[in-house]
């Protein structure tokens, strides 16, 4: 117990004072945040072409000024189109770059309508967007007092249906209301999957890079004339799991404060949200209440089961693989390149994991998702991201005694072929005598 | 025997898969001894030191430490240096040494002042903050060799201790593994480099294909394994006719070995000499060394039983 104390230290500390973790864990927030001020500075990249248009307004549609912005400026001219052209192509420096026509709207039921639009420079997306937008609010209108509609009528033909949903059966102390649940859940469960399979994959390496160390730095045999093998790999996986612990942990205060910074810094916020696709007419009031709704969801999520779950799935999955990652990595010769082959079998199962988890996002209770709760392998990934939909206690449970039985017995496997493995000098091992050394005395 | 060995091992055996590596191998090992064990590669001895060490089980047969079945406190008692060794290259050599020494259930304290004092011993003291990885070779083998007595074993199994060390750390440590031997720790020695038993060994245990073909005193065995053999050192020439009585062997001017038959002794030869007044300077019986003891040993069993090359 005292060795196992003393395994589990030097794995620590060796590791959190080493330069490449601190550089991870302080460079990882700050890459987050410089690849999210570059995309926002991408997308806000102000249009710094200037496109000057003259407007042919022939069917009379445009009933008052065209709204300009930066870079993109209107005028209505009353020139025959031909005679503007020539302009354009004569003179140096042109009072206009494009020539666009509205013709006659003939016929005010039709659906489509053509406009024209000349110039020498190729129509970009963007301007596209700008002409055809202005063009079609502006042919509403027209169509609108041409046909003699009222406009308080037709707004009334739009809807916007919001479903409530309520529980049948409410329990003492809950609300009816779920209708914010599922946009909740499915993000909560996003976030708690995804952290599994990063932790999965960083953590269950770093388990297995440090068995291969011991054994190529000849350490081990060292080591084990001192501390029983399963006491070493078990001091290795507590250990690494106290690193990536300490890490997640530092990165959750790191990542948020290095965004509020950056946002406050570069102030991109309010820019971005400008750009951003308003969505129609949201009223105050109704915001509040989407709002109030979302804390709802957030507040009836069933905390107490979700957190104390999370925990034993996420100690669960992290042991069973940075055991069978471990078990590898004793089956590594000498040569790291050669021994790849031998993590694809633990890397498949977590990658399908995922998946599987994404797809239990839009259906949590479907046959795949219910099934892959009770296989050992992809259990800690994807049970996690469907807890916040309030599955069956009865799967919870059964998931729960797979996961923890499963990791338990990884364990104990791991350990059998690590105690073989790791004094099996110079060339990587075939599963075949992994298999073989499960079953031999030591 | 009148002592309580400090290692006995009892009709050990061991197998990997198909491959028997130790097969049906006792001896005894006086407390204050050093031993010698002997083979050629692949013999069988790093799986019976894994076995003393307690890293592997025995299939069948015990070892027993001062009278005392192997548990898992044995191995506090016990100093290994392996033949494949290594350090943490990360880290510091004091903070290594005194992990390793706490791993053997030493304290902080203890293992802080012993660390230092054999650092000192190697010169090696001011590089207790270095990495390891920071060190020659030959350093990093002291350090090793000092993590391998820090807890203050009483039993030294050392698994080739001089490959790759510069003649003058090889001494050093030579002398260092000495004192610990006056001190009263056991020695066990592992090698195929017959000359350095010779030198240190005391006992030894002769180990082929995972057999224990011979064991005992150095000195008894060489004794049992002469052949009647004499070297001569001689003022003047020796008697012309000397050939026709006895077979001589390697003549130089001044000195020639002597192989007598079965029939004849030493002092037969020695009568002879007297009688035909050569000046003798030296008369002395040649004891075969133990790479001939050994090679006659094995090439006994057959050529198919020889071990490999060494």
């Amino acid at each position: 117990m005292k060795n196992l104390w003393l395994v589990i230290q030097r794995e620590y500390i060796t590791r959190v004072r080493r330069k490449s973790f601190l550089l991870a864990t302080l460079l990882t927030p700050l890459g987050i945040a410089v690849f999210i001020v570059v995309v926002q500075f991408i997308f806000s990249y102000e249009n710094d072409e200037v496109n000057r248009i003259a407007v042919v307004d022939q069917g009379k549609v445009f009933s008052g000024p065209i709204p300009d912005e930066q870079g993109l400026y209107f005028k209505f001219v009353d020139k025959d189109i031909e005679t503007l052209k020539g302009e354009i192509r004569d003179s140096e420096d042109p009072e206009y770059g494009s020539i666009l026509v509205i013709p006659e709207v003939k016929n005010t039921r039709a659906k489509d309508f053509r406009i024209q639009y000349f110039s020498d420079e190729p129509l970009t997306l963007d301007l596209e967007m700008a002409i055809k937008g202005r063009v079609e609010k502006a042919l509403r209108n027209y169509k609108i007092t041409a046909l003699e509609l009222d406009e308080s009528l037709l707004k009334s033909l739009d809807s916007d249906v919001d479903i409530r949903s309520q529980k049948i059966t409410v329990e003492e102390g809950e609300k009816a209301d779920t209708s914010m649940a599922g946009v909740v859940g499915a993000a909560l469960g996003t976030i708690m999957g995804f952290m599994m399979y990063l932790s999965i994959f960083i953590y269950g390496m770093m388990v297995m890079r440090s068995v291969m160390e011991e054994k190529m730095n000849r350490i081990v045999e060292v080591v084990i004339s001192s501390v029983r093998p399963t006491t070493l790999l078990l001091g290795k996986i507590i250990g690494v799991g106290a690193v990536g612990l300490t890490q997640v942990l530092a990165w959750m205060v790191l990542i948020p404060a290095v965004i509020f910074l950056a946002t406050l810094v570069f102030g991109f916020d309010a820019d971005a949200a400008q750009q951003m696709p308003q969505s129609p007419e949201m009223d105050p009031e109704e915001m509040q209440s989407m709002v109030e709704r979302v804390m709802a969801g957030v507040a009836e999520m069933n905390w107490w089961v979700i957190l104390p779950c999370f925990i034993i799935y996420f100690l669960g999955g992290y042991f069973m693989y940075a055991a069978l990652f471990a078990a590898v990595g004793s089956a590594m010769g000498d040569d790291l390149g050669e021994g790849q082959s031998l993590t694809l079998p633990i890397t498949i199962p977590v990658i399908l994991a995922l998946y599987i988890m994404m797809a239990a996002m839009q259906a949590p209770n479907s046959s795949l998702a219910v099934t892959s709760s009770f296989i050992p392998l992809f259990a800690p990934i994807v049970m996690p991201a469907r807890l916040p939909f309030g599955p069956p206690a009865w799967q919870i449970i059964l998931s729960l005694l797979v996961v923890i039985g499963f990791a338990a017995a990884m364990v104990w496997l791991a350990a059998r072929i690590y105690r073989v493995g790791i004094l099996n000098y110079g060339k990587k091992s075939s599963f075949k005598d992994m298999s073989r050394w499960l079953f031999s005395k030591y | 025997m009148s002592f309580v060995p400090i290692i006995e091992v009892k009709n050990v055996r061991k197998a990997y898969g198909e491959k028997v590596a130790v097969d049906d191998v006792s001896f005894a090992m006086p407390p204050d001894a050093i031993l010698g064990m002997l083979g050629p590669n692949g013999a069988g001895k790093t799986s019976l030191i894994r076995m003393i060490t307690t890293i592997t089980a025995p299939d069948a047969g015990q070892i027993f430490f001062h009278g005392e079945p192997l548990s898992g406190y044995h191995p506090t008692q016990i100093g290994y240096l392996p033949e494949e060794r290594g350090l943490y290259k990360k880290m510091y050599v004091g903070e290594q040494l005194v992990y390793l020494a706490r791993l053997k259930g030493i304290d902080q304290a203890t293992a802080e002042s012993r660390a230092k004092e054999w650092l000192a011993k190697f010169e090696l003291e001011n590089h207790w903050t270095k990495k390891v990885e920071e060190l020659s070779k030959g350093m990093q083998q002291q350090v090793q060799f000092i993590a391998t007595v820090l807890h203050d074993p009483k039993l030294l199994i050392l698994d080739e201790p001089f490959s790759g060390l510069d003649p003058v750390n090889a001494t050093r440590m030579r002398t260092e593994i000495l004192r610990l031997h006056h001190a009263g720790t056991g020695v066990i020695f592992s090698t195929h480099r017959m000359e350095q038993v010779e030198e240190l060994c005391e006992f030894i245990v002769l180990i082929n294909h995972g057999q224990n073909i011979l064991n005992g005193k150095v000195s008894e065995i060489r004794r049992r394994f002469q052949d009647n053999r004499f070297h001569l050192e001689f003022n003047g020439s020796l008697p012309a006719g000397m050939g026709d009585y006895f077979q001589l062997l390697n003549p130089t001017p001044s000195g020639v070995d002597v192989q007598l038959s079965a029939t004849q002794t030493g002092n037969d030869l020695l009568r002879y000499l007297l009688d035909h007044n050569v000046h003798l300077i030296t008369f002395r019986e040649l004891l075969p060394s133990l790479n001939e003891v050994f090679i006659k040993q094995v090439t006994k069993l057959g050529p198919e039983a020889a071990a490999p090359a060494v």
